[in-house]
């Protein structure tokens, strides 16, 4: 046993001279050096037993039977004389190999080191840039620098999940299909990466040059705007107040990105089209967002205000009789319900 | 190299080495237990606790389990700057917790009207998913606190907002109104602040100097989602 162990210590350390080139080609994942004839499944030193039989070496290595369980399993597997042991070296080498290898796969793709990079910020930083994304620089003649960074992007992503969840509690909304939360973080991470990858492809299409990294970064830095705007008109439900937010703040945040976009596009019809699409959308989202998750009392009184209502909609229909007032805020958000509604409450 | 070809053959002349020393170059972590100590611990002793262990019956096994549950309980009660929480974690604590809380949460009717509100599994979701994203940050932040710790400092953190949660279960059952709500209000933002505390002492020390408020702000957001929806939550 000793002398056999020798060669398969070696080879389980990997640094032995004698099998350091049998090592390369197993990892190359090409030609296999070794004949495998000699690898019959008769003598039962198949790959999974190498491996049981190697999980089973080093957890008694300590242990006062670890030499009868090698004898064991020689019986076992049936080998006798140097085939055996050929073969078994073999399984043993493929084993490593192939631990080898699927290690440094899992490291390699299941590393969050990958996006560590992007995470390198301070402070000082990220509150430098929330307040630099609100002013709108006015150079265009030259690229402007976007910083690539996904920690202040995320936060703030997440700051809008939590306002927006505040603001679907205040104003009562009912979700039928799916949970409060599960729209809330849809709703905020399908703008973020969806609308990202869609101007990305838009500036592709424009020879624009802005990576999808730094379009990421843009938007959500965006978003600062929005969760000011949310966060106070949330709480203080004035129409005109929001909508002056709306112009102000919206505004301010979507001219920055539209100035980097223009600093970074040429030709007018592609900068026309890039910061046309980008301004619509991430204004449209505020808009989305306030009205979407309304208070339902503010809704009422705003068709009170609105255009007369036809003759036609003063009749009730499928109004459940004797439907007490507390229970109005509770129905869901559409037209028919506000205008039904605004019937029963008028008479 | 020649130890690990000698010691099958003689067990008896090698000193015990630690069980994953043959692994240093692999960057897979396998068979780290569930409870126990972070750091590796010399394998002849474990052998012998292991089997001392498996003999014994199994009301010995729960209360020693609920004991280190309940030390841990009382570190995060009155927080101080202390070790225990991340040198013997374990995730039995966060799990009662979070089951607590979620049942507490949980909504009894399936067809009423306010069926808006947080169900079992959203909320599970939510603690478990906020507190990977949580601990995922301080680590690519470059915390050096590994992923089970974190998970169980969040996790145990979660306990002043389980006791928040009984009282405004026990204050909503008198008459609802202005009084009540300020009651539910000072207790939810009490015990955030409480929770807050409680894991910045225990996660600040793992963050380099100057990022320390990067990685508090998420445990921030996180438990005022929590306090959020247990302020929120008004029963059937």
């Amino acid at each position: 046993m000793a002398t056999t162990a020798a060669p398969v210590g070696s080879a389980r350390n990997g640094a032995g001279p004698e099998w350091g080139g049998f090592e390369e080609n197993i990892q190359g994942g090409g030609s296999a050096v070794i004949d495998m004839e000699n690898m019959d499944d008769t003598s039962g030193s198949s790959f999974e037993d190498m491996g049981e039989l190697h999980q089973r070496l080093r957890e008694e290595e300590v242990d006062a039977d670890a030499a009868a369980v090698e004898e064991e399993d020689g019986e076992f597997l049936g080998m006798k004389g140097f085939k055996g042991q050929l073969s078994r070296q073999v399984a043993d080498q493929m084993w490593q190999a192939g631990k080898r290898q699927a290690s440094r796969a899992f490291s390699l793709y299941a590393n969050i080191d990958i996006l560590r990079p992007y995470f390198d910020v301070e402070p000082a930083q990220v509150r430098s840039r929330l307040l630099e994304s609100m002013i709108p620089i006015k150079m265009v003649n030259f690229p402007q620098k976007i910083a690539g960074e996904l920690y202040g992007p995320l936060m703030l992503v997440f700051t809008l999940v939590a306002i927006l969840l505040h603001g679907m509690k205040t104003s009562d909304t009912i979700i039928r299909e799916g949970t409060l939360m599960g729209t809330a973080i849809g709703t905020c991470f399908g703008y973020w990466l969806g609308v990202s990858s869609f101007i990305y492809f838009l500036a592709y299409l424009c020879n624009a040059q802005i990576t999808m990294l730094q379009m990421l970064a843009l938007l959500g830095y965006g978003l600062f705007g929005h969760c000011i705007v949310l966060f106070i008109t949330y709480n203080i439900h004035l129409h005109a107040l929001f909508y002056l937010f709306w112009l102000l703040v919206g505004g301010l945040s979507t001219l920055r990105m539209v100035a980097v976009l223009v600093s970074r596009t040429v030709g007018p019809t592609q900068r026309l089209l890039l910061c046309g699409t980008l301004a619509a959308l991430h204004m449209l989202f505020l808009l989305y967002l306030h009205f979407a998750y309304h208070k339902v009392v503010e809704g009422i009184l705003d068709t009170l205000e609105g255009p007369n209502i036809p003759p036609m909609q003063r009749v009730p229909r499928d109004v459940p009789a004797g439907i007490p007032a507390a229970r109005l805020p509770t129905t869901v958000l559409n037209a028919t319900a506000k205008a039904l509604a605004v019937t029963v409450q008028s008479h | 190299m020649a130890e690990a070809a000698e010691s099958p053959g003689d067990p008896g002349t090698t000193s015990p080495r630690p069980l994953f020393a043959g692994l240093s170059d692999i960057s897979i972590s396998q068979d780290i237990p569930i409870e126990g100590e972070i750091t590796i611990p010399v394998r002849s002793r474990s052998r012998e606790s292991d089997s001392s262990t498996l003999n014994e019956s199994v009301r010995n096994t729960i209360m020693r389990d609920l004991k280190a549950v309940g030390k841990k309980f009382m570190h995060v009660l009155y927080p101080r700057k202390s070790n225990t929480l991340l040198r013997d974690w374990d995730l039995w604590g966060p799990l009662i917790l979070c089951v607590t809380l979620a049942l507490m949460l949980q909504r009894g009717s399936v067809d009423g009207e306010k069926d808006g509100g947080p169900q079992f599994a959203e909320v599970f979701v939510i603690v478990w998913f906020g507190a990977v994203t949580i601990t995922l940050n301080s680590k690519l932040l470059g915390g050096n606190i590994s992923f089970f710790q974190s998970l169980c400092v969040l996790g145990y953190c979660i306990l002043p907002l389980t006791v928040a949660m009984l009282v405004c279960r026990l204050v909503l059952l008198a008459d609802p109104g202005p009084v009540n709500f300020m009651v539910r209000l000072f207790v939810v933002i009490v015990m955030f602040v409480w929770s807050i505390v409680a894991s910045t002492a225990f996660l600040a020390d793992s963050q380099p100097p100057n990022r320390k408020a990067l990685a508090v702000y998420p445990v921030f957001l996180f438990y005022f989602v929590i306090s959020w929806m247990i302020l929120t939550f008004t029963p059937q």
